[in-house]
């Protein structure tokens, strides 16, 4: 058995997963707000998020961590060569999570508004980040024979940023759709309006980057080789119209699950593409980091392979049991009782 | 100052501010889940301890898990080769502490805040215990890939890197182990005397008497448990040092002329130009070589016959061990004491000695900070004892003047956010109990 296509998978997915699940709780971060009417409403928004964020946040950790051990290669190479995004990145992780934790933490207005800007500039910037990184890694780095050539303005060019925006959008629309069933009142159907609304944003991005990526860089071509990858993309036009559709008939937790659907179909597309370069070279595919140069030996992926189905299953068993404890909002008594409201 | 320096620097302040926040956890979850159980089995007057004592976990807890992150992505920002190089064998127990122990941590912690009306007070306490073991189980897995740096086992140089041939020895590695244990029992001394200094102050102050007893009682037993374990596996871990980095034992005890039945100079002071000590007094015969190889005749290495380049930084090794030693043996007593004044319900008749509980929270801290610059500095020269020097670890494509900005950015983040954690415990700690 090949372990390192195994292990290509596994790592698209583990990134997958945490866009579709971090993305929710990102987009609450910068754009709840919106949703919420008054201190209350906006206590119950940021707190619709608060039993999920942190388990969200691990596949992060379990992406990285699956890099380095999986391809440390690329690991070592991303994240020194993209230094100082990286280091925006940290720094924006950090505070929105320090943002969510000591909000609630002191009952004062200033206080609490204080941390709900920086919740939401920070989850901002973490979306966009990741949507400039992911966009240079479907695109093509400037790697060279003796490694990155590029500079960090040549990260900020118009593909990348196109999908730093897409980013953006996804996150706005399923945060959006989240807080149409979990936040209290009234800000429920203002999300859903606010949705709605974005769909339009956020469709009309996706139209552009699937242009974009079909014309403009070099990830068609896996999928006119093997025809039946070009279902990922159908899957996510598909699940993205059934959001809208679903939303408008009022079937608000359907189509949370439909832009989740849409979001991992979406991202997967990206990796389908790239593949078997993990980090493609804008200049010669020959100078690409891929899975044959990049991976760890078959011993430590054989191992990792079995970690990864023993304890993946009871990880998402975990996650799923938190969801359906907390399927019904939490009560303002229940706020109060948790100190983080 | 280059690239190295620079990105040492920054993995020092970083790794020390991380660990201002984890070695707490560690402790304080147990006890935690410790008062709550009592709840849960019928006391009553359980349930307002073990919310205070939980409240502090989680202000204290939420600045252990983002400066995490900062760690896992330092590796690759700033440590490039190292990763390159080591990755095949190191990130596997980083990428397990993920997947095994922090996913766990996360998800119950999370229930536990919220969850107080959704469970039964079985499953809401069961919680804090899941929290609380995996949070020494993440502790586990990174000490383990600590440990290898220490003592690299289980590769085989191929293909230009250290390739993982048996994971079994990684995770028998005795180092690892010894780290394990050391370490977090160093995080229970600290939580025994978190408890037991905010104990005392409310005690000083007759708040809520009856509540803050019990926490001081459970407080003094596990920091006293905690310091004699402590005590004995760095015992422990004095012989393995000895046997397997020989230069870090040299250096922890400044250790200059090779000899066997070597005897221990309680009074040391080494020169400052790394050449020798300057005072040598005090001697017990054999002692040193009792203590590195559980025998008093055994041969004892000096610097002396460790090449220059080869040697860690003596001076700050030597203080920072003799320190951390001393403030050992500081906490048997100390926590003894309020063991003793906690059994006879002393609390009135000794007051000065809770005012010095109260003053002590900060020690068991910088002793479990010294006791990592003495791992970590007694490594050096490499990052991987005797495979990859510290120099060839770094990241070539990263600039000084990155370092420079992401270091003053760490620097002055931090900062902030250390001020008002901390400004935010003692408001809580301040505040007591619930009714």
């Amino acid at each position: 058995m090949d372990y390192a296509k195994i292990w290509f998978v596994l790592w698209a997915v583990l990134w997958t997963a945490y866009f579709a699940l971090d993305g929710f709780d990102l987009g609450v971060g910068f754009s709840g707000w919106l949703a919420a009417d008054g201190a209350d409403e906006r206590g119950g928004v940021f707190s619709s998020v608060g039993p999920f964020w942190d388990g969200n946040e691990v596949w992060l950790i379990t992406a990285g961590g699956a890099t380095f051990a999986a391809f440390p290669p690329v690991y070592a190479a991303l994240f020194s060569w993209l230094y100082p995004a990286l280091f925006l990145l940290l720094f924006s992780l950090i505070a929105r999570g320090v943002a969510l934790e000591f909000r609630g933490k002191v009952a004062s207005a200033p206080w609490k508004s204080f941390w709900e800007r920086t919740a939401a500039v920070s989850s901002l910037l973490v979306a966009l980040l990741l949507g400039v990184a992911f966009g240079n890694i479907f695109r093509g780095l400037q790697i060279g024979p003796d490694g990155y050539a590029g500079t960090f303005l040549g990260l900020l060019n118009p593909y990348a940023l196109l999908t730093g925006a897409l980013f953006c959008a996804f996150f706005f629309f399923h945060g959006q759709l989240w807080l149409s069933f979990k936040a209290p009142g009234r800000a429920a159907d203002r999300a859903a309006a606010l949705a709605g609304k974005g769909w339009y944003a956020l469709a009309s991005l996706f139209a552009a980057f699937v242009v974009y990526s079909w014309a403009g860089t070099g990830l068609s071509g896996n999928f006119l080789e093997r025809r039946a990858l070009l279902l990922l993309p159908l899957l996510a036009v598909l699940s993205l119209g059934a959001a809208r559709l679903l939303l408008a008939g009022g079937r608000r937790r359907a189509a949370f699950l439909a832009s989740f659907a849409a979001i991992a179909t979406f991202s997967l597309t990206g990796f389908a593409g790239i593949y078997p370069a993990l980090l493609p070279s804008a200049i010669d595919p020959a100078f690409s980091l891929t899975v044959y140069d990049s991976a760890s030996s078959a011993y430590t992926l054989r191992l990792m392979t079995w970690v990864a189905v023993l304890l993946l299953p009871v990880v998402i068993a975990c996650q799923l049991w938190v969801h359906r404890l907390f399927a019904v909002p939490l009560s303002a008594a229940e706020l109060k009782k948790s100190g983080m409201y | 100052m280059d690239t190295l320096a620079l990105s040492r620097l920054q993995f020092a302040v970083t790794a020390m501010f991380h660990f201002l926040f984890v070695p707490l956890t560690l402790g304080l979850g147990w006890l935690t889940a410790w008062f709550e159980t009592r709840y849960a089995l019928g006391d009553d007057a359980y349930l307002p301890i073990a919310r205070f004592w939980g409240k502090l976990f989680l202000i204290n807890f939420a600045l252990g898990v983002v400066t995490g992150l900062t760690m896992e992505f330092q590796f690759g920002m700033n440590w490039a080769e190292y990763s390159r190089y080591v990755g095949d064998i190191f990130g596997a127990p980083l990428a397990i502490e993920a997947l095994a122990a922090f996913f766990l941590e996360s998800v119950f912690i999370g229930v536990w805040i919220f969850g107080w009306e959704r469970l039964s007070k079985k499953a809401h306490a069961a919680c804090m215990w899941v929290v609380a073991f995996a949070t020494n189980m993440s502790a586990l897995w990174i000490l383990l890939a600590n440990g290898w740096m220490q003592r690299p086992v289980g590769y085989i140089l191929r293909n230009g890197r250290a390739e993982m041939v048996d994971f079994g020895a990684l995770l028998t590695n005795p180092y690892g182990w010894l780290e394990f244990f050391h370490t977090v029992f160093g995080g229970w001394v600290i939580a025994g005397f978190f408890v037991l200094g905010v104990s005392a102050w409310h005690l000083l102050r007759k708040n809520q008497e009856d509540m803050f007893k019990k926490s001081f009682g459970a407080g003094a037993v596990f920091a006293l448990a905690s310091s004699l374990l402590v005590a004995g596996v760095g015992d422990m871990s004095g012989v393995n040092a000895a046997k397997n980095q020989p230069a870090k034992f040299a250096a922890m005890e400044s250790v200059w002329e090779t000899r066997t039945a070597a005897p221990m100079t309680l009074l040391t002071v080494p020169r400052l130009n790394g050449e020798g000590n300057a005072v040598e007094a005090l001697r017990i015969p054999y002692l040193l070589s009792l203590l590195a190889f559980h025998d008093p005749q055994a041969e004892v290495k000096g610097l002396n016959d460790i090449a220059a380049q080869d040697r860690p930084p003596v001076l700050p090794v030597f203080l920072s061990f003799r320190a951390m030693v001393g403030l050992g043996m500081l906490f048997i007593l100390l926590s003894g004491l309020a063991v003793l004044v906690w059994y006879k319900d002393w609390f009135a008749r000794y007051p000065r000695l809770l005012q010095v509980l109260v003053f002590a929270i900060p020690l068991p801290y910088l002793a479990i900070q010294l006791g990592w610059l003495v791992t970590e500095l007694g490594r050096q020269p490499w990052a991987v004892y005797g495979l990859l020097r510290t120099a060839d670890a770094v990241s070539k494509t990263v600039t000084p003047g990155q370092v420079w900005l992401s270091l003053g950015g760490f620097v002055v983040f931090y900062s902030a956010l250390g001020l008002v954690d901390f400004w935010l415990l003692a408001k809580y700690a301040r505040k007591g109990m619930e009714g």
